[in-house]
């Protein structure tokens, strides 16, 4: 039997490895990805609670799913903006280091 | 025993090619690594027996995200490769701030007793088929369906309007 804690515990180390690379990553394509390493941790959270706390047919099952498919949508929308972004960006400063896109410093 | 060494083994695999998602040079080598991490979240999935969410991890993240982040790491390959750091300066400060966060939640996840609980009755061999009329039944998840619907198609023409090479000037 895996105890729920390893499922969340195997996505508290993705989300922090994400958000690590998020942070210290330079390239912006390469803090996208560590954007989507964050959000498939969440994912996993999800589905793990799903599976151990409401999995129950009596208990409804289907809401928990609903919520997944929709955290689904919104990571898929956020992936195809972002990199129509960064290929906007690249062409207009031809440059994809994050420090250097400084258009809107104060 | 044998579920809980698979699980293990799944999930180094998945954190260690995550880890190679952050830290590997070559942005190229970055995006196959992201991969690989994608499709050991597709056999997590499966092991929680949500077979339906483990394919469409692999049909959404594998087969279209991925391949979207390899034509953008394509698009913008001469950038910097190789050349020059890939890591911000001040690394060792994200570190520290990452580390203490994945400590307080690790305490936190072992402090309540909840977490500690097995899987429950498994779930239904008929969900899946529950769940597609409950994404389409109006007084169910219609609403929330059809905005995620108008979500996609909004972010599908914004990303081609953003994207999209204007003729005649105009920076």
């Amino acid at each position: 039997m895996i105890p729920l804690s390893w499922y969340v515990i195997v996505a508290v180390a993705m989300f922090c490895i994400g958000l690590f690379g998020a942070l210290t990553r330079k390239n912006a394509v390469a803090i996208l990805m560590s954007v989507e390493l964050m959000l498939n941790a969440v994912n996993i959270n999800l589905i793990a609670f799903w599976r151990y706390l409401y999995a129950d047919p009596a208990a409804d099952p289907t809401r928990a799913l609903a919520f997944v498919a929709i955290v689904f949508v919104a990571a898929a929308a956020e992936v195809a903006v972002g990199l129509a972004l960064i290929i906007s960006a690249y062409r207009q400063r031809n440059t994809v280091v994050a420090e250097e896109l400084d258009l809107m410093k104060g | 025993m044998p579920m809980q060494i698979f699980f293990l083994i799944i999930a180094a695999v998945t954190l260690i090619s995550a880890a190679m998602v952050v830290t590997v040079r070559r942005m190229m080598h970055a995006a196959l690594w992201l991969v690989l991490s994608l499709f050991g979240v597709a056999v997590l999935f499966a092991m929680l027996e949500s077979s339906f969410y483990a394919v469409v991890q692999v049909i959404v993240y594998i087969g279209a995200i991925a391949i979207l982040v390899i034509f953008a790491v394509m698009l913008t390959r001469h950038m910097m490769d190789d050349t020059g750091r890939q890591i911000a300066k001040n690394w060792w400060a994200a570190l520290v701030a990452v580390v203490i966060a994945f400590g307080g939640m690790v305490v936190l996840v072992l402090s309540w007793s909840r977490f500690q609980v097995g899987p429950g009755t498994a779930p239904s061999e008929l969900l899946l088929l529950d769940f597609g009329k409950a994404l389409t039944a109006p007084n169910q998840f219609a609403i929330p369906f059809e905005v995620s619907s108008v979500l996609l198609l909004a972010a599908l023409i914004g990303s081609i309007f953003i994207a999209v090479e204007r003729k005649g000037g105009q920076k």
